[in-house]
């Protein structure tokens, strides 16, 4: 019963499979993976931007929307059928384009920004079994077909004739091709523990616990330190607030995608939505287990479930750290990439080597990786911090 | 469609033809319609690459001819006008005006009625000051979350406000001489107890958001205003105070009666953004020890000079300038009278539109992102720049 509710997508597509011909099936068989792909995601996408507008309500001290249910019925769902009308609305708006603008760059931008998008979903092992194309170079697919989102950026930045488009395009490459190499490099950590780079076995190196804890790499010093260098680069990768500069509202408008109106506006939306939910699935699988349960006795629980679970969590804690943090300035944010993040993530290779070389040395390996880690973070963090004389400070009074 | 020639809109080049900067340098115009320009109000920037190189102000979208309407008019029937100036804080404009009229015609003010202005005052600094911290950190970035949480805090002072005097904003509520209607014991005890809350409000504040990590490196040693600079250009209020200078109009002039409480002027030391952040910060905190004080000692008796007729009337000829501490700096009104039922001159002495003019000199060498929260710690509001 479990097994078979765990496995039921997957037998699902093999008996439809069956009624086929021989010829037909990779054909169908390719359909049959990315339709509900896509529709699943996309469906998360709606679920999110609701979600996301409640929870930035609650943060903000407000409600978000309440109200909207199904339109043309008396269906209300508190506000989750926004997503409808906002759909509705998005599609019959005026769709403008700047008279100078070079119109064929202009409406391509944001195709290929969703492509490029949705070919990483690809590799993602989104429960037991289910991965869409499980092949031998998964990661490295995931990062080349993820860099070509810079080029739409650029793109919608170039095309528009827009100054402020262009400016932002000018810092969203700077800023996605700087986050780029710190992501990478965390990741390489766990490529070089696995010995592989298909993400099934990545997943399956983390399968098992010891002591009523997973086997995730998270739990461990270099795993712990990749993770959270993974996740900084995944916000600014897909450009979330503090680090949304490219689309920075209170000085460059909305950044490259000024000029886009009515569904172009609405597939950069969804592009970036989903781009997220991308490079947080592929954190998921790197270092918090894939479809893993996080305990023993939870196991029973569809693989699947677990993925979306986790990627949910995750996404609320992007929501959160949106809600709550101004943004960093774009000299700022690049020496953060390049004076801390990159060094950090390759002295973070180096201790992954030394715990792969220490196994078997118990609380040892633990100590020396963790010293590894925190003294490098100390001694950086406090050069970098050391003539910049940031702090409280006090304040004399006259009467 | 229109026949000028060369108005084909099919024809137009958009491409410069070799521009002023040699195609190096990238102007933009930001402004009039912009997210975070705090109304009508147009940056003319040339940036090398984010860098700001020069940096025009531009205003007067806005211009409404306040002054000349005024002087077509009777004393009394600009009072209400005086709101529009700077409309987030109706009160003190009000008063400015008021005090001018009343020195210009020799009117006193009864106790309580001081007592009233006072506690109208600083209720309006503290709103000021709230809303624009508020917008101060959403310029940075911050999506909204503490200007709503700001914004809570205004609506209960908005809804003092909107109790006393009937409306929320334009409040129109001074009168030469006096108050326009009395409080009542119930609005005094619960203005006490929104003085209360609003304490608990700075305290969480200023764990959101003064010390943050993000927020000090955006605003420390950012935008400085050298001292000399600050006294040269004659600017005012928190902008002044904050690089070191104590000038405050309530204590230099003791106007009405700020000689009876016991309040601190906050000064600042660099300068900069975060100086110019925190010292409203403190302001803030001083004006709801002056708040508890008149509240505490508010007396019984009339809230009108008895002498002070609202029809015809026409201060003798002369000429006065009154001049208060409103939030944003020294607010003055200078009015020449003839003898007759209008002023011959009347002349507003804007806070943010002279707070205005060193701009260019904060934001040079600065990146744009630092402009927009520069000309967010000016802390102008249109409504009375462009007047």
């Amino acid at each position: 019963m479990v097994e078979s509710l765990d496995q039921l997508f997957v037998n699902l597509k093999h008996w439809a499979l069956g009624f086929l011909p021989e010829a037909l099936q990779p054909l169908v068989s390719a359909v049959l993976s990315i339709v509900p792909l896509v529709a699943v995601f996309g469906g998360l996408f709606a679920i999110v931007t609701i979600f996301e507008r409640k929870g930035l309500g609650r943060i903000q001290n407000r409600y978000g929307p309440n109200r909207v249910g199904i339109p043309f019925t008396d269906i209300r769902l508190a506000g989750f059928g926004q997503f409808i009308p906002d759909g509705i609305k998005a599609l019959i708006k005026e769709d403008v384009v700047p008279r100078a603008a070079d119109k064929v760059v202009h409406f391509l931008a944001p195709v290929v920004l969703l492509i490029p998008v949705l070919l990483t979903y690809a590799v993602l092992p989104i429960g037991r079994n289910m991965t869409v194309v499980d092949f031998d170079a998964g990661v490295l697919f995931f990062f080349s077909v993820g860099a070509a989102v810079e080029i739409s950026v650029f793109m919608a930045g170039w095309s528009s004739r827009n100054k402020y488009s262009l400016l932002g395009a000018m810092r969203g490459i700077a800023q996605m091709i700087s986050y780029e190499i710190p992501l990478i490099l965390s990741a390489v950590t766990v490529i070089m523990l696995v010995g592989s780079l298909k993400t099934s076995d990545i997943v399956a190196a983390q399968a098992g616990f010891t002591a009523g804890l997973p086997n995730w790499f998270v739990l461990t010093p270099w795993g712990f330190a990749g993770f959270v260098m993974f996740l900084i680069a995944a916000l600014a990768e897909s450009n979330r607030a503090p680090f949304d500069l490219p689309e920075a509202e209170s000085e460059l408008i909305a950044g490259y995608f000024t000029e886009y109106s009515g569904f172009k506006f609405a597939l950069f939306f969804l592009g970036e939505y989903l781009g997220m939910f991308a490079i947080i699935g592929l954190g998921i699988t790197l270092f918090l287990g894939g479809w893993h349960a996080p305990f023993p006795f939870l196991t029973w629980v569809p693989s699947y479930v677990w993925f979306m679970t986790k990627l949910l969590a995750i996404v609320f804690f992007f929501i959160w750290v949106r809600g709550t943090l101004p943004r960093l300035r774009m000299d700022q944010l690049m020496s953060f990439a390049w004076k801390f993040m990159i060094p950090m993530a390759l002295i973070n290779l180096v201790v992954a080597a030394v715990w792969h070389f220490m196994a078997g040395t118990g609380a040892a390996r633990w100590v020396v990786c963790a010293l590894l880690i925190a003294g490098p973070y100390v001694l950086l963090g406090r050069g970098l911090m050391e003539n910049k004389h940031l702090g409280k400070r006090t304040y004399r009074f006259a009467d | 469609m229109s026949a000028v020639a060369g108005a084909n809109p099919r024809n137009f080049e958009l491409l410069p033809k070799g521009d002023a900067n040699g195609g190096e340098l990238l102007e933009i115009s930001m402004g009039p319609h912009h997210p975070s320009t705090h109304g009508v109000f147009r940056m003319d920037v040339v940036l090398d690459g984010e860098k700001v190189v020069k940096l025009k102000p531009v205003f007067g979208y806005l211009h409404r001819n306040h002054e000349k309407i005024a002087e077509g008019t009777s004393y009394l029937a600009s009072m209400p006008y005086t709101d529009r100036l700077d409309y987030f804080c109706s009160m003190t404009n009000n008063w400015a005006y008021a005090l001018s009229v009343e020195k210009l015609a020799g009117l006193t003010v009864p106790e309580r009625a001081e007592y009233i202005r006072v506690i109208m005052a600083e209720l309006t600094r503290v709103l000021n000051h709230i809303c624009l911290i508020g917008f101060f950190v959403q310029d940075m970035g911050a999506l909204g979350t503490p200007l709503m949480y700001a914004f809570r805090e205004r609506e209960r002072i908005l809804d003092l406000f909107e109790e006393l005097t009937g409306a929320r904003m334009m409040c129109n509520y001074l009168r030469f001489g006096g108050v326009r209607c009395d409080v009542s014991e119930s609005w005094l005890k619960r203005a006490g107890e929104e003085v209360v809350k609003l304490e608990s409000f700075m305290d969480e504040f200023e764990q959101l958001v003064a010390q943050n990590e993000i927020v000090m490196a955006r605003t420390q040693g950012i935008g400085v205003l050298p001292r000399e600079l600050a006294i040269n250009a004659s600017i005012t209020g928190p902008m002044l105070r904050a690089s070191g200078v104590n000038y405050d109009v309530r204590k230099v002039d003791k106007y009405g009666i700020y000689d009876r409480f016991e309040f601190k002027i906050p000064l600042g030391e660099h300068g900069d953004l975060y100086d110019r952040y925190m010292i409203r910060v403190l302001e803030m905190r001083e004006s709801v020890k002056i708040l508890k004080q008149a509240l505490r000692d508010i007396p019984d008796g009339p809230i009108m000079d008895s002498k002070a007729k609202l029809r015809g009337f026409r201060p003798k000829p002369g000429e006065a300038y009154g001049r208060i501490e409103s939030p944003k700096g020294e607010l003055g009104f200078y009015l020449i009278s003839d003898g007759s039922p209008n002023p011959y001159r009347y002349r507003v002495r804007p806070p943010s539109f002279i707070n205005l003019t060193i701009l260019e000199d904060m934001c040079l060498g600065q990146r744009v992102a630092d402009a927009v929260i520069i000309l967010g710690s000016v802390d102008i509001v249109l409504g009375e720049v462009d007047r």
